[in-house]
């Protein structure tokens, strides 16, 4: 099977931003001594038969998810608050966020809006 | 993907193909009410009278696709180019109802424009579908197919004295719905509208059916209902659609909406048992050229009905 060339994926100067960010938060972390989670967690949601999987999913604050999309369609993530919006992503082409902050997330495909999912960040 | 045979029976895959290989049927639309005039046997659609109106709807051409379900779409397209070029009648133009484009990538849309040029046709009108505003809305797409130069993926034309209506229904959509035309191309649609006489013969193209086939799919238009209504008191309305690579129609009173066959790849019928999701489905190769095709419309003069003749690749 041919594949398209991936094209998705980094934002640079956001990925600076988050790193600096996860910095801060380790120092202040290992400070004060309590139970943030290390640097560079990661959790991984599919994109397969027009779904993500998980649809929901609870992280730390500083997780990265990465999205990699299965299908032969293309999809895309994109957040409701627009806090986060990837472009199109053909099969297995892949997005990454960082999840810095505490909240609930909502997010869609674009092509598809009727697939949905959510993000929890919590301590 | 979806692979037919290894999710269902032989027996059930065989049973779905034979509703999907039929010969093509030549559809009168008398009096807002669908009647089957019969098969064509060769698969060539009859000639038109002189004087009428003939033009052809292609669809969902997905040109950047290149997976199992189809690795050559183009030349899927200029087949079915072939097949227009050769028509005993040269259509007045050709109607793209979107998805022109699989990624919506500059190349894709170059490609297709360019080789769109082969029909010998004054001109194609297009529609985005949803795989033509992927990152930018239709921004990307309307740097190719801006038809009337105003900067809007909708417009209206006249021709032969049919209005001709082309609508973009693949954004504004919110948090897990369909697409929808949104307020400002419904108020559009109803100024535009307001210059047509009732007794006008109207085409509308529209990428996603503007009736709802399967919502789990989006296989449908959120504000459809608000454009029925402003079309609803014309004595002809013929709204043609894309989106589900397959042919499917409903009639509401005086508006007939038809579905068209792609030149990609066949989906899945609405809501199919045993596939879970509206992807593409990878058929034997010598099958595909049954399931994909092309529409010839003919508006006959003095008579608010359009005959319908649709054309596998294979015929």
């Amino acid at each position: 099977m041919t594949s398209m060339l991936p094209y998705a994926v980094t934002h640079p100067i956001r990925g600076l931003a988050v790193a600096m960010a996860a910095t801060v938060l380790f120092a202040a972390s290992a400070i004060h001594a309590t139970a943030a989670p290390p640097a560079g967690s990661m959790k991984v949601v599919d994109i397969t038969k027009f779904a993500f999987a998980p649809k929901e999913i609870t992280v730390a604050p500083g997780t990265k998810i990465v999205w990699t999309n299965h299908d032969d369609t293309p999809h895309s993530v994109a957040a409701n608050d627009k806090s986060f919006a990837s472009k199109g992503l053909d099969t297995d082409d892949r997005f990454e966020h960082v999840f810095v902050g505490e909240g609930d997330f909502n997010y869609i495909c674009t092509v598809h809006p009727f697939m949905t999912g959510v993000v929890h960040v919590r301590k | 993907m979806n692979t037919m045979e290894n999710r269902i029976t032989r027996r059930q895959a065989l049973s779905c193909l034979a509703t999907w290989t039929g010969a093509a049927v030549v559809w009168t639309v008398a009096g807002g009410v669908p009647r089957a005039l019969g098969a064509t046997g060769d698969g060539m659609p009859a000639p038109a009278g002189n004087g009428d109106l003939t033009f052809v709807q292609i669809s969902d051409t997905h040109i950047g696709f290149r997976k199992d379900a189809n690795p050559d779409v183009v030349g899927s397209l200029r087949r079915a180019i072939g097949d227009i070029n050769g028509l005993p009648q040269t259509p007045a133009f050709v109607v793209h109802t979107g998805d022109v484009s699989h990624l919506s990538k500059p190349e894709e849309f170059g490609k297709a424009r360019e080789v769109l040029q082969e029909i010998r046709v004054d001109r194609v009108h297009t529609i985005p579908g949803e795989h033509d505003t992927i990152d930018d809305g239709a921004t990307g797409y309307l740097r190719y197919f801006d038809h009337d130069g105003r900067g809007k993926s909708w417009y209206s034309f006249d021709h032969a004295g049919v209005h001709f209506v082309g609508l973009n229904n693949v954004l504004n959509f919110k948090l897990g719905t369909m697409a929808a035309l949104g307020d400002d191309q419904i108020a559009w649609l109803k100024g535009d509208l307001a210059n047509v006489s009732h007794s006008t013969p109207i085409v509308v193209l529209g990428h996603i059916p503007l009736w709802t086939i399967w919502e789990p799919w989006g296989w449908g238009t959120a504000d459809s209902a608000q454009a029925m209504a402003l079309l609803r008191p014309y004595g002809s309305v013929t709204v043609l659609n894309g989106h589900i690579h397959q042919v499917l129609q409903k009639v509401e009173g005086n508006v007939a909406l038809h579905t068209a066959k792609s030149l990609a790849y066949p989906l899945p019928t609405p809501g199919q048992a045993g596939i879970g999701e509206p992807g593409p489905v990878t058929v034997p190769a010598r099958e595909l050229g049954k399931l994909l095709g092309i529409r010839q419309v003919n508006v006959v003069r003095g008579r608010h009905d359009l005959a319908l003749i649709d054309t596998p690749l294979d015929h």
